[in-house]
């Protein structure tokens, strides 16, 4: 399990290291989505409840942009056929789909949160940072997992492009919830709080469970 | 054998839903702030509640087909989620008519119970358009299935996320019957066994009229094959998107069939 999950993932990467397909498109759409964002609200700096609510839905939109494209090549290219054919468990594909995507969400922040900090961010990122990345990890952990299920169930559709997105939204509306609440306080002017534990809680129970279900799921959408 | 029944199940609905209505309008005493309006409660709520219930069984029953790959527990999760959604769109309307009347604004986002119904339904809304989309019958089940499945899920995650997120701004109404008066909390229980029981009569006479118009294209078709007609693919249907139950197998299985 672990070797094949290993292999996979080499795959992954390597084949976005070469065809640079979803990573740059997501970080350009993001720093894109702050100067929208920016001639939108009418405002050079943002903080707080606004700063959080902005960050989190690029991220989001974002994020979505890969989740659509992360198993385009499979269902276009036969890497389904290929992947049958091989002797392997099949949750593997799930596992290393899922670390391909976290690692691409954790690319798009290294990009696009420093962007965020320099566009729009009134007060500076600095001592926010350590908070922010564990509050950013768990968000990310819980996007991959619904992400890659998602991907998955639209993928072989008419529609792809179209069920992608709407599948996914809703079922990430708890983590934008979570993930905004916990960062705003420490985006506030000023001092910078502490997250709310309440909030990192949830968005840990929520990773959790999703993990577990599309870890369950995964294998009856790979049955042809 | 699916309208096996069907005759007692309509009745007692009828009559239990008069009940209800009876007792709403002339039993329950009206509500000291919100008066006459407050009526509304005693539909608004059972439905949300019963399509909540709905779309977790839809879940419960494609769990089911998962593991047996009986297109039957397809169709009945497929005929759950449908049947709430429909009762879906009749909370939120009475909702935004509720929560105009007393609130003052068709919406309201600092309830969260409102606003996790709304997020559950858009979810629930892509079921259709999922199923639209996918040509082969089989793979059209089994990807139906893991999306009730996840959905099934989020119904009561989405409310325990929403609901932290939001200060108790509004007094709970649906949080426990204990707080009612317990004329109200009568009515309200009557109410709801009336729309828990219209919802299972709609469902099983969904599932029946499937069942029967499956079995008619399965005969059908063996009749024109004793006539000797060659029949060049199916006749021409409406777009649906129910599942479409092997008729064959459907009618082969039919003697055995115990009710369901």
């Amino acid at each position: 399990m672990r070797r094949t999950v290993g292999a996979l993932l080499r795959k992954e990467l390597l084949v976005e290291l070469r065809t640079l397909e979803s990573v740059p498109g997501m970080s350009l759409f993001a720093v894109t989505t702050f100067v929208v964002f920016h001639f939108a609200l009418q405002r050079s700096s943002v903080d707080g409840d606004l700063a959080a609510g902005i960050l989190w839905v690029t991220l989001l939109f974002a994020a979505i942009l890969g989740i659509n494209r992360l198993f385009v090549a499979d269902a276009d290219q036969g890497g389904f056929d290929g992947f049958l054919l091989a002797p392997v468990e099949r949750t593997a594909l799930f596992v290393a789909k899922a670390l391909a995507l976290l690692a691409y969400l954790v690319v798009l922040e290294i990009i696009a949160v420093p962007a965020f900090g320099l566009l729009l961010l009134g007060p500076s990122l600095g001592q926010a940072m350590p908070q922010l990345l564990g509050v950013l990890a768990l968000g990310d952990l819980g996007i991959a997992a619904i992400g890659t299920l998602v991907a998955a169930l639209a993928v072989r559709t008419r529609a792809r492009d179209l069920l992608g997105p709407l599948l996914a939204l809703p079922l990430l509306v708890p983590i934008v919830i979570g993930g905004a609440r916990a960062t705003s306080p420490l985006l506030a002017l000023g001092h910078a709080d502490d997250p709310p534990t309440r909030w990192l809680l949830t968005l840990g129970l929520y990773d959790l469970v999703f993990g577990l279900i599309a870890y369950a799921l995964f294998d009856f959408l790979l049955e042809d | 054998v699916y309208g096996k029944g069907l005759r007692a199940l309509s009745i007692s609905t009828v009559a239990v839903m008069a009940l209800a209505l009876a007792l709403v309008f002339f039993y329950a005493p009206l509500e000291a702030e919100q008066g006459f309006l407050q009526k509304i409660f005693y539909v608004h709520v059972p439905l949300a509640i019963v399509a909540l219930c709905g779309f977790v069984a839809g879940g419960l029953f494609a769990i089911q087909h998962l593991r047996t790959r009986d297109p039957r527990w397809d169709m009945r999760s497929y005929v759950a989620i449908h049947m709430s959604l429909i009762f879906g769109v009749a909370t939120l309307i009475t909702g935004s008519i509720w929560a105009k009347g007393s609130w003052g604004h068709w919406w309201v986002w600092d309830e969260p119970t409102l606003v996790s119904f709304l997020i559950v339904f858009l979810l629930y809304a892509t079921y259709q358009p999922l199923r639209f989309a996918i040509e082969d019958p089989e793979r059209q089940a089994r990807y139906a299935s893991v999306f009730a499945v996840t959905a099934g899920a989020f119904v009561p995650l989405n409310f325990i996320a929403v609901r932290a997120s939001t200060a108790y701004v509004h007094p709970r109404v649906l949080g426990a019957t204990s707080n009612l008066p317990s004329q109200m909390a009568l009515t309200f229980l009557v109410s709801l066994l009336g729309i828990a029981l219209l919802f299972t009569t709609l469902c099983k006479y969904e599932l029946t009229a499937k069942h029967t118009r499956a079995q008619l294209r399965a005969l059908r078709r063996l009749a024109d094959r004793r006539a000797g007609a060659a029949v060049l693919g199916a006749p021409a249907r409406g777009r649906s998107a129910a599942p479409s139950v092997h008729a064959t197998a459907m009618t082969a299985h039919t003697p055995e069939r115990p009710g369901i």
